[in-house]
């Protein structure tokens, strides 16, 4: 074997070697995970404080996870799509690329200082608000209150990780909407559509399988962030609907995080178990996600 | 001999019967908007409405004018297209507001905290009046200069196999799809991660920065993998062809044609990802932990970062001064202020930084 060829094996065999390293360390994820958090699911009952059992003390938090989560969605997904169409076919051309740069700029910012700019400055904002939806929303349970005088509350939460969500939304609904054939844009406008009838007849059917996949990453976003939401609330695993009191429902990162530097061995291990709850619920909202993606590429490149 | 051949005046109907249909003057959006904000800043100063009540008045003002006014001028359809395009402009407006909001915050908050102590003292009393964030700002610096030099290795040798060698093979659209799923893990999962494996390993108490590095670079590699990628893939096949047609060898190819024609874009989605988890908070708080002083062996002993510092001068604030007047914000609040105005001009400059590189460099495409 001359020395070239032996060249060829030797990188292909270290570029083959840093992708198994990749399928390795999501495997090792998942490994590791599960042998420091399978012990958490029986610990002593106290560790489970306020709750008397794993599948409780999880469960809270799931519930709470889902609840800010599905709040961010419902914010971010109308402005995320605006935005994203604003870009590809509202914006002058000339603004389209900055627009787009600066949307960017809006996921670069690091969630602690959301989380800082959320209870500090959003939140005092937002009591007035929070008080006139007490007084003449009362009757609708998110606004049962009495409303927290600080502002921190689950509905802040969400506003801040809707705000957090905006950009990777944005940048995928805005990528799938300037994939639509050309000549489908063209050919509605030139049978005398407006702008608007362009984007809901050839647009909106085109990039439908993208938009899901898009709202779906950013809920697994939503899912998962940790710092903006456990420095916004001050929470407790407890089950409450209501959005704007000083009761709040702690989601799966932000107990880790808050709870985090004061447990014991055994609190850890039930921590890491709960991380791992998290792990699956993101998993399977990211694959789902990428399948969808997946399956329409093939079905337009057909 | 000329005949001049009058014209019959035009009748009335002519022109009701034109061919295109009534419009709105091409200014109509401009103009509404400009009277909604005047009814607007009218009510704020009659009324004493915040600015932002007098905006949003504005903003509903104008959805509303304009579209009654196409559907009285024009018709239905153009009516609605004119109430998307304003609710479409009104998105982006909405979307503008947090980014500059926050921004202004973390500067006018934090700039009166910035001096030179602030820079470069580290706090190992923390009661001092001159603490500072530069074990901070190094314990971030170190971890995140670890993770580049895990996941840059990693990544691009990865996206080398799937572009050059894997092409259509089952393993690589599995690594793609990976990858993919990687980019969702939620970034306090890939610290929940470093800390059971280095728990595993070396026993329960153990915090350091290196275990800050692994977490981080988990974030890293899917980044790197899908920008190294993507920029392959941009290299025209022709140069590869001419290069192998000269007799060289694959891997020197890559080596030597490929990837320096790739590196502009490379090295910005490196600096890209660099920049995307510098700011990770979650993960660093889970394996570096905490500490006062400055610790320059990431190796041994807790580190503290940036981010951690910023979440820990604002859950433990400390007291607030006897002598200062009611109603001061605890000394931890300012500084977690400041330390948030170094993170985030860090984060800028790197973005920045990337933006030039990915001008200079950029891939010729013809």
């Amino acid at each position: 074997m001359d020395s070239r060829r032996r060249g060829d094996r030797i990188f292909a065999g270290l570029s083959r070697a840093a992708g198994l390293t990749i399928m390795l360390a999501l495997a090792g994820v998942f490994v590791f995970l599960a042998v420091e958090g399978i012990p958490g699911i029986s610990q002593p009952a106290h560790n489970y404080a306020p709750k008397d059992g794993f599948w409780p003390y999880v469960g809270s938090l799931l519930f709470g996870t889902v609840l800010a989560a599905v709040i961010a969605l419902v914010i971010a997904v109308p402005f995320s799509i605006g935005v994203a169409l604003f870009i590809a076919f509202y914006a002058p051309r000339r603004i389209a690329a900055p627009v787009a740069y600066v949307i960017d700029l809006l996921a670069a910012v690091p969630s602690v200082i959301f989380g800082l700019w959320g209870a500090f400055t959003l939140a005092r904002h937002l009591t007035p608000i929070y008080q006139w939806l007490y007084e003449h929303a009362s009757w609708i349970p998110f606004f049962a209150g009495p409303p927290s005088a600080t502002g921190r509350t689950m509905l802040t939460a969400g506003i801040v990780l809707a705000i957090m969500i905006l950009p990777i939304i944005t940048a995928i609904s805005r990528e799938i909407f300037a994939q639509t054939p050309r000549l489908h844009r063209e050919a509605a406008m030139a049978l005398g559509a407006t702008r608007w009838e362009m984007v809901r007849l050839t647009v909106f059917p085109y990039a439908r399988s993208g938009i899901v996949s898009a709202v779906m990453l950013g809920l697994g976003r939503a899912l998962g962030e940790t710092m903006a939401v456990a420095i916004v609330l001050s929470a407790s695993p407890l089950v409450t609907l209501n959005l704007i009191s000083t009761d709040n429902p702690a989601t799966i990162a932000s107990n880790i995080a808050t709870s985090f530097a004061e447990a014991t061995p055994e609190k850890l291990h039930v921590l890491i178990a709960t991380g791992l709850a998290l792990f699956a619920l993101t998993f399977v909202v990211n694959f789902t996600a990428r399948a969808i993606v997946g399956r329409a590429e093939r079905r337009f490149s057909a | 001999m000329t005949t001049t051949i009058e014209r019959p005046p035009a009748p009335e109907t002519w022109q009701s019967l034109s061919l295109t249909q009534a419009k709105l003057p091409r200014w109509a959006p401009a103009l509404v908007g400009v009277l909604a904000l005047a009814a607007g800043a009218l009510l704020a100063v009659l009324l004493g409405w915040g600015i932002v009540a007098a905006v949003v008045l504005a903003g509903l003002v104008h959805v509303v004018a304009l579209p009654g006014w196409s559907l009285v001028v024009e018709n239905r359809r153009a009516a609605t297209d004119r109430l998307m395009t304003a609710l479409v402009w009104g998105c982006f407006a909405a979307a503008m507001v947090p980014l500059v909001w926050l921004l202004y915050i973390v500067v006018d908050e934090g700039l009166d905290g910035i001096t030179l102590d602030f820079l470069t003292n580290d706090s190992h009393n923390p009661l001092a009046p001159d603490v500072g964030i530069a074990h901070a700002l190094v314990g971030t610096l170190l971890v995140t200069l670890i993770a580049a030099v895990i996941s840059v290795p990693i990544g691009i040798m990865s996206a080398i196999f799937l572009v050059e060698y894997g092409k259509k093979s089952r393993l690589a659209r599995a690594i793609t799809f990976l990858v993919d799923v990687m980019t969702g893990i939620p970034s306090i999962v890939a610290g929940l991660f470093a800390l059971s494996l280095f728990v595993l390993i070396l026993g329960p108490a153990i915090r350091f920065g290196f275990g800050g590095s692994v977490a981080l670079s988990l974030l890293m590699i899917p980044i790197v993998v899908r920008s190294t990628e993507e920029m392959l893939r941009l290299v025209p096949d022709d140069l590869r062809e001419a290069s192998y047609a000269l007799g060289v060898p694959k891997w020197r190819t890559i080596v030597k044609v490929v990837l320096p024609t790739a590196l502009g874009g490379i090295i910005t989605g490196v600096t890209l990802a660099t920049a995307r988890v510098i700011g990770e908070t979650a993960p660093l708080l889970v394996v570096c932990g905490a500490t006062n002083t400055m610790n320059l062996n990431p190796f041994s002993g807790r580190m503290m970062t940036l981010p951690v510092y910023i979440f820990y001068s604002f859950t433990q604030p400390g007291v607030v001064p006897r002598s200062a007047p009611p109603g001061t914000d605890p000394p931890g609040i300012a500084r977690a202020w400041a330390a948030s105005l170094v993170l985030i001009v860090l984060v800028l400059l790197l973005n920045l930084v990337a933006r030039v590189i990915g001008r200079v460099f950029a891939v010729p495409t013809k």
